[in-house]
């Protein structure tokens, strides 16, 4: 055997983005995003060294729980086309590398948040792996069509986790901005379950379009949506709200009724005529929906710092 | 058939894991500032009850 019929035949080398890939950076962004604005908001101020490394403990927990999913879920991304590329059904990582990556990073991100911020905050963020590496991938997500609203408490923490390093302590309004992204999770990933339906169906998901058929997935999406309209609204009435926040949160409110309606009313020959347009449109709106909620509530905290707030509400929470 | 099994200094492998070995140590480099970083912050504030002595006691009357 000779040099070159040896680099032939040996594995690929994983490279250090491939590494990366398997700390779901997308995930990391939005958990960045949603855990500084909870930090951002509290009536309690972090030096920004702080606050900085904190995030990126949060950021470093939720990338080890990612790898820990991709670990567990190897047989079902290898067979889903939009997972098949990810680390390891690709090759690029083997499966034991991610559970040593998963198991390192989240004992290692758990320890050094509760020496930068407390141990609150630490004991939260230990929860929120252990809720959706265990309950969620290994226990439910693949038992019961309501998998999406679990896994959607897993991702709701992080604004929880910015309050608390902040604060030290739990109060209504980060519990408020859990339970927005908790009833926002499944219209979300239910209106992409709807085109995506094959997918999960040859991964034996039970996603509910798979279990319970498309028009009781638009019933659900529908009343998801009635149930996340007054959670939206209700943080305009507490300390990190304010009327601008409430503004912009009825414009919100309204399109994506709007929206949940019309799917609601589609009927399949509707959606083969655009071939799930409306799906794709409403699928997009979420994400903006969240995004400008946790904005306006940037830009409330702003205001206020500077005392300049536009019209008072009364603070009911 | 020859067997080119010698020793060499620059081995191949190294060569593949070069840039591998930059991020992990540019991350550990980052990660140690980091720790310095909070260190000299939490520190800084002499009434941060996490790095308080046992013993300490306020001063009655003292001015912030």
């Amino acid at each position: 055997m000779s040099d070159a019929t040896f680099t032939e035949t040996r594995q690929y080398e994983a490279q250090f983005s491939d590494y990366v890939e398997l700390l779901k950076p997308r995930v990391m962004r939005l958990v960045v995003f949603t855990a500084a604005v909870g930090m951002f908001v509290a009536p309690v101020s972090v030096h920004p060294v702080v606050a900085f490394a904190s995030i990126l403990c949060i950021a470093i927990g939720a990338g080890a729980s990612g790898a820990l999913n991709m670990w567990w879920d190897r047989d079902i991304d290898a067979i889903m086309t939009r997972t098949q590329g990810r680390p390891i059904p690709s090759g690029r990582v083997q499966p034991g590398e991610a559970l040593a990556i998963g198991l390192g990073l989240s004992g290692f991100s758990v320890m050094m948040l509760a020496l930068f911020a407390n141990p609150l905050a630490a004991a939260w963020l230990a929860f929120t792996i252990f809720f959706y590496v265990v309950i969620y991938s290994i226990g439910l997500k693949r038992l019961t069509p309501q998998n999406i609203v679990i896994g959607g408490a897993a991702g709701a923490f992080p604004p929880l986790l910015g309050w608390v390093v902040a604060t030290g302590s739990m109060s209504v309004e980060p519990l408020l901005l859990v339970a927005l992204i908790l009833l926002w999770t499944p219209p979300h990933f239910w209106a992409l379950a709807l085109w995506r339906n094959d997918d999960y169906q040859a991964a034996g998901i039970p996603m509910l379009p798979v279990m319970r058929g498309e028009r009781v997935t638009r019933r659900y999406i529908f009343g998801y949506t009635l149930l996340l309209i007054p959670v939206a609204l209700a943080p305009s009435f507490t300390q990190i709200g304010g009327s601008l926040y409430l503004a912009v949160s009825v414009v919100l409110n309204a399109v994506l009724l709007l929206g949940a309606v019309k799917l609601l009313k589609r009927q399949e020959a509707d959606r083969d005529a655009d071939k799930f347009l409306a799906e794709k449109r409403f699928f997009g709106f979420t994400i903006l929906y969240l995004f400008l909620h946790f904005v306006m509530l940037l830009v409330e905290a702003t205001l206020r710092s500077f005392d300049l707030m536009v019209g008072t509400l009364p603070v009911w929470f | 058939m020859v067997l080119d099994m010698a020793i060499q200094p620059e081995h191949e492998l190294h060569t593949r894991r070069k840039g591998r070995n930059k991020a992990v140590g540019l991350i550990l480099g980052g990660f140690v500032v980091i720790v310095f970083a909070v260190s000299i912050v939490k520190l800084s504030k002499p009434q941060n009850e996490d790095f308080r002595a046992p013993n300490f006691s306020p001063v009655v009357g003292a001015s912030e």
